[in-house]
């Protein structure tokens, strides 16, 4: 203890070395790895790997698939936002008229996630099916030209974004509730004392309580989402295929590694960028709340 | 001397006869050529494609009967859903040297990890001793470029790549030309993820040989399909789940695999299966033992399965080609519809309008990131 005693600053690091082996050995050595792997080429003739300080890969990757690229980034940026819209009312309705019901309002919220990820976009083929009823619906009402296209959804860019929405409604309807929760009521009671209409308080006081929130169910929805290739393959066609469909192809059926994990790093430096500019455009005290 | 009980007295007589009947039992796997001790009690492992065995009230009649016949258990695995991410899976291993795990695997040699397989020196060799079934082996398939003398492998099924179509929404569909322009089936064609079928059958259709790729015919193909993308006349690309998009009837198009067809017809009479026109792909599945597997057993296995009786069980059920000669014959008697089927046993007219893709195209980088584009990744 003489050691601790003689250098107080050293306690923070020591109470935060559980975390950070934890961070090092199951995040920094496997990113390295795959840093490592990212600059390796493949034998076309025996599929051998070699380290050869390939950029090549990462110009192909930066260069190559912007179109994926940008897809990614605008089906995630709507799925998102969708999500959002969705969310906020639901969350809303369930922290503040809840009452007894809470509970199991939020078991309704993640019980189709005890599904597996896989099956529940299935299921979308089937619920967005040429002759299904949601089809039929839209086509009653005059709106499947403005949805789909050649009179069906499935395969098309609304399809792969509803699934998306979809699969990501909890990641963005949790935080929401979380954070709607812990507002005290009275808040809104004195705002309305002071002459605010129900509208004014909701603006003035609810929503900026309830922006970290807000922010965390945003980046919890949007990375995941861009990185997606499921709802791409499974509801999509060529023309929707996302960047997560290249790295997916890269990896399982090309075997080309390198490509895959210059790919990645390419991605995650988009998202990355994407993040940095929200965080300073909403101010990082709004994160912790 | 004590009584004898009822008890010791069927006891001893268990064992007197088991002691009489082992030998009969040891002399008969002899006389097949098996060394009983290198069978009884050990297990295989063989790990193969989803829907690819006979199956009767959650067992495998056919692996049953092995097991009843030489002592030895099977563990079987369905965990083969695609070649490239099976290699994947695999390769690491085998690059290492190290076992898989696996006594027998089962890939197409319409990739071309068979042939990688076989020259990376990743798989034995088959214990020929034990393989006198060999025999049956239908002719065409004895001489693979990939493994001249089958020293490495064994077809387990070999199945048609052609066009599937759903009579009920589409008249009878001949030729790809028609499947790729008919403004009728705009949007509810699929065509197949793997390169070597979906290029095979464009390029017979532009009149090229797909036993000789060369860049000037693989862009051709290339470019009729991307023509028909971009058209939206091809709605997806599809692995096997084009079944489920055609029973459902959002596809009444595609390029199929024949087996399919014949269980999904059983199912829907509407259902058909053509071979196109210009020519139609054949591929086959062989049966590979990894490094370290049990060479001895799964060569036993091999050898059960190519018994014309066995054959006939197991193409019962799985309704692609038979590899074994004399598998026909025993269906005549319990099974003439399926006999007499031609996707599962096709006439020598058939076979002459089948066709198998260049194995060197399969090696070819630039081809499969070419194709990788086309479907849009």
């Amino acid at each position: 203890m003489g050691l601790l005693h003689r250098h107080k600053w050293l306690v923070p690091y020591f109470l935060l070395l559980p975390g950070l082996a934890w961070l090092a050995l199951f995040f920094l050595v496997p990113l390295g790895y795959l840093g490592h792997q990212s600059l390796e080429t493949q034998n076309p003739i025996d599929l051998s790997y070699a380290f050869k300080w390939a950029w090549s890969n990462y110009r192909e990757a930066i260069t190559g698939f912007d179109p994926q690229l940008f897809r990614s980034l605008e089906y995630g940026a709507i799925a998102t936002v969708i999500a959002l819209l969705v969310s906020y009312p639901l969350a809303y309705w369930i922290a503040f008229r809840g009452g007894r019901w809470k509970n199991v309002l939020l078991l309704f919220i993640v019980g189709p996630f005890f599904v597996t990820y896989l099956i529940r976009t299935l299921a979308w083929e089937t619920i967005l099916a040429d002759d299904g009823p949601v089809v039929h619906g839209l086509r009653y009402l005059h709106l499947l030209s403005i949805f789909g296209s050649n009179d069906r959804l499935l395969a098309t860019p609304t399809a792969v974004v509803a699934g998306i929405t979809y699969n990501f409604l909890p990641f963005m309807a949790l935080p929401l509730y979380v954070s709607l929760e812990q507002i005290d009521g009275r808040l809104i009671e004195a705002a309305q004392d002071l002459y605010a209409s129900r509208v004014k308080a909701f603006w003035r006081v609810t929503l900026p309580l309830s922006m970290p929130g807000m922010v965390a169910g945003t980046l919890l929805t949007f990375i995941p989402a861009v990185g997606d290739f499921i709802n791409a393959q499974l509801l999509g066609r060529p023309g929707q295929y996302m960047i997560g469909n290249v790295i997916n192809s890269r990896f399982n059926e090309l075997q080309d590694y390198g490509a895959a994990a210059a790919m990645s790093f390419v991605l995650m430096a988009a998202i990355l960028i994407m993040i940095g500019v929200y965080a300073r455009a909403i101010g990082t005290e709004k994160l912790t709340g | 001397m004590s009584p004898l009980t009822r008890q010791q007295f069927v006891r001893r007589a268990a064992a007197g006869s088991a002691a009489v009947a082992l030998p009969g039992a040891f002399a008969a796997l002899a006389r097949a050529g098996v060394d009983p001790s290198k069978v009884k009690g050990k297990t295989l492992v063989f790990s193969n494609w989803p829907l690819y065995i006979d199956v009767k009230n959650h067992r495998h009649p056919s692996l049953d009967q092995f097991t009843q016949k030489y002592g030895a258990k099977v563990k079987y695995v369905e965990d083969i859903n695609d070649n490239a991410s099976f290699f994947g899976k695999i390769q690491a291993q085998l690059r290492r040297g190290q076992s898989i795990g696996r006594d027998i695997i089962v890939m197409t040699d319409n990739s071309p990890y068979p042939a990688l397989l076989v020259q990376n020196k990743w798989v034995e060799k088959l214990d020929k001793s034990v393989l006198p079934n060999l025999a049956n082996l239908q002719d065409t398939q004895r001489h693979p470029a990939w493994d001249p003398n089958r020293d490495y492998s064994l077809p387990w099924q070999s199945g048609m790549t052609g066009i599937g179509y759903n009579a009920k929404f589409t008249k009878p569909i001949t030729s790809v030309d028609q499947l790729f322009t008919d403004p009728k089936l705009k949007g509810k064609v699929t065509l197949l993820t793997e390169f070597a079928d979906s290029l095979g059958l464009a390029m017979l259709s532009n009149g090229d040989d797909p036993a000789k790729v060369d860049d000037a015919s693989f862009d051709r193909a290339i470019t009729k399909i991307q023509k028909a993308v971009k058209s939206g006349q091809i709605r997806q690309f599809t692995g096997n789940d084009y079944a489920g998009l055609m029973a459902k009837g959002d596809v009444w198009a595609a390029f199929v695999w024949s087996g399919d067809m014949v269980q999904l017809h059983a199912d829907n009479a509407n259902l058909r299966f053509t071979i196109p026109k210009s020519g139609g792909m054949i591929w086959t599945d062989n049966m590979l033992i990894p490094k370290h597997g049990n060479a001895y057993l799964a060569s036993v296995y091999m050898n059960f399965v190519y018994d014309p009786k066995i054959a006939a069980e197991i193409e019962d059920y799985v309704n692609y080609i038979c590899p074994a000669k004399g598998a026909d014959r025993v269906l005549l008697k319990t099974d003439p519809g399926v006999a007499k089927n031609t996707l599962i046993f096709p006439t020598v007219a058939m076979r002459r309008q089948l066709h198998s893709i260049d194995p060197k195209a399969l090696f070819n980088a630039d081809y499969k990131t070419k194709w990788q584009k086309v479907l849009g990744a």
